[in-house]
């Protein structure tokens, strides 16, 4: 009896079908609550190559939820202890094991080699790391998240469909959203999220169905609602992924450890938040930037002019070339002054890409 | 108008609900959202997104719908 005799027998998958399964190769980030049960179906449907990724190690509370690993995986990698389970579970296909953390330096190299990527991560760094990075790949994202009681599933950037920043543009404040670890998560829910998305990857390499693209699920499963919102690809947002891809690999990734570095990038806000933007250099120093609404206040006068730093907003702080912001953004955590943010670039690459910014919007119109 | 909001993930802790109704005049999105920030003061800590009728609105949106809905970003896997 063929292992695959139920999918081959169903007219919509059949030999052809289940070859094309064979053949598909599926990388999914991070062994936890949703990659446990979306390798354990992709494996047991027989996806030819499977690669896991995730640094962390399993532990005893992770098995409430991790359905891959029993009492003797707690100590070992993840991605290695979920290797060995899925091997036991099905011989004919290839299983890599990545024991790692998933960087800005690693990701691109490592999603060529696979035609779908699975988002089981439980980060918004990482998250964000991969929607740009399958982006930039051009790789359909099979996305899910999950909190408490509730889930959220999509299929990001396929067939020119949105990514996850059309739906969220850019990641919350750090510990803003907690994570499973920290406030607790019903133990089948990710079970529920993670099957789900393994149906997605599965409709994906066979073409079959409709795909979860442009759209969000969510689901409830203490009312066992489920509500779908569209989203709508946004062209800007997915073009500044694509212009920064030379510089993605200068990233760095800084999960785990909230540190208080807030410097940004123009790039990656958004212009039409509200922000107070503060310009530190000297008043004579040139180019000046003109578009946006500037609070002047030299870094030397920083101390004597709290007054003009409006406290409802968030500052964005500049100066020529990115440092001089910074240690007025020191300066400022000094005197308890929150939300600043100090910009990566000067004055004359804000301009640039105002002009930039100011063209897109315009020829849109 | 009447109109019904949903409110999910982080959001339904504030709102300490899934979901209500409420009535009021025609306007932009953001008038709902200052109405809201004004009912519930924890709503403008957190990060969400606004839909109309299932689709994703912004705050010039003018209000047409029957049904509002704030979703915020979930981390956990």
């Amino acid at each position: 009896m063929n292992r695959y005799n139920r999918h081959i027998i169903l007219s919509e998958i059949g030999q052809e079908g289940q070859d094309k399964i064979s053949k598909a190769k599926v990388l999914v980030i991070g062994a936890g609550g949703l990659g446990c049960p979306v390798l354990q179906y992709l494996t047991a449907a027989g996806v030819g190559t499977i690669g896991i990724i995730d640094f962390d190690t399993v532990e005893l509370s992770n098995l409430q939820r991790q359905v891959l690993f029993g009492t003797s995986s707690i100590g070992k990698n993840k991605a290695i202890a979920a290797k060995e389970r899925l091997e036991d579970l099905n011989t004919d296909i290839s299983i890599v094991a990545y024991p790692e953390i998933l960087t800005y330096q690693n990701a691109i190299a490592l999603f060529n080699q696979y035609d779908i990527i699975v988002d089981g991560s439980d980060n918004f760094e990482t998250r964000y790391l991969v929607n740009d990075a399958c982006i930039i790949t051009n790789k359909p994202l099979v996305f899910g998240a999950i909190y408490k009681f509730e889930g959220q599933v999509s299929v990001f950037n396929y067939q020119n469909g949105p990514s996850y920043r059309c739906l969220f543009p850019d990641p919350p404040q750090k510990d803003a959203v907690p994570n499973c670890s920290d406030i607790g998560v019903l133990g089948v829910l990710p079970g529920i999220i993670g099957s789900m998305q393994a149906n997605e990857v599965l409709k994906l390499i066979l073409d079959l169905g409709n795909v979860l693209s442009g759209k969000l699920l969510c689901y409830n499963a203490l009312t066992s609602a489920t509500s779908t919102l569209k989203i709508k690809p946004n062209i800007i947002t997915i073009q500044k992924v694509l212009d920064q891809k030379d510089r993605f690999n200068e990233q760095q990734i800084n999960i785990g450890c909230s540190n208080d570095i807030h410097e940004i990038s123009i790039y990656d806000i958004q212009l039409e938040d509200h922000f107070q933007y503060i310009d530190v250099r000297e008043r004579h120093e040139e180019p000046k930037v003109i578009t946006l609404n500037i609070t002047s206040i030299p870094l030397s006068e920083l101390e004597d002019h709290i007054e003009t730093i409006d406290l409802t907003k968030k500052k964005l702080i500049f100066c020529q070339s990115g440092m001089r912001s910074k240690k007025a953004l020191n300066l400022l955590k000094d005197l308890n002054i929150d939300d600043c943010y100090s910009l990566i670039e000067g004055a004359t690459e804000i301009n640039n890409y105002l002009k930039e910014h100011h063209k897109i919007l315009s020829d849109e119109r | 108008m009447l109109i019904t909001i949903k409110y999910f993930g982080q959001i339904a802790e504030v709102t300490q609900k899934d979901e209500e109704q409420i009535e009021i005049s025609e306007g932009l999105i953001s008038e709902l959202l200052s109405t809201l920030n004004t009912k519930y003061s924890d709503l403008k800590h957190k990060d969400f997104q606004i839909a109309q009728n299932q689709e994703l609105v912004n705050l010039e949106t003018e209000l047409t719908g029957d049904e509002i809905a704030l979703l915020p970003p979930f981390a956990g896997g």
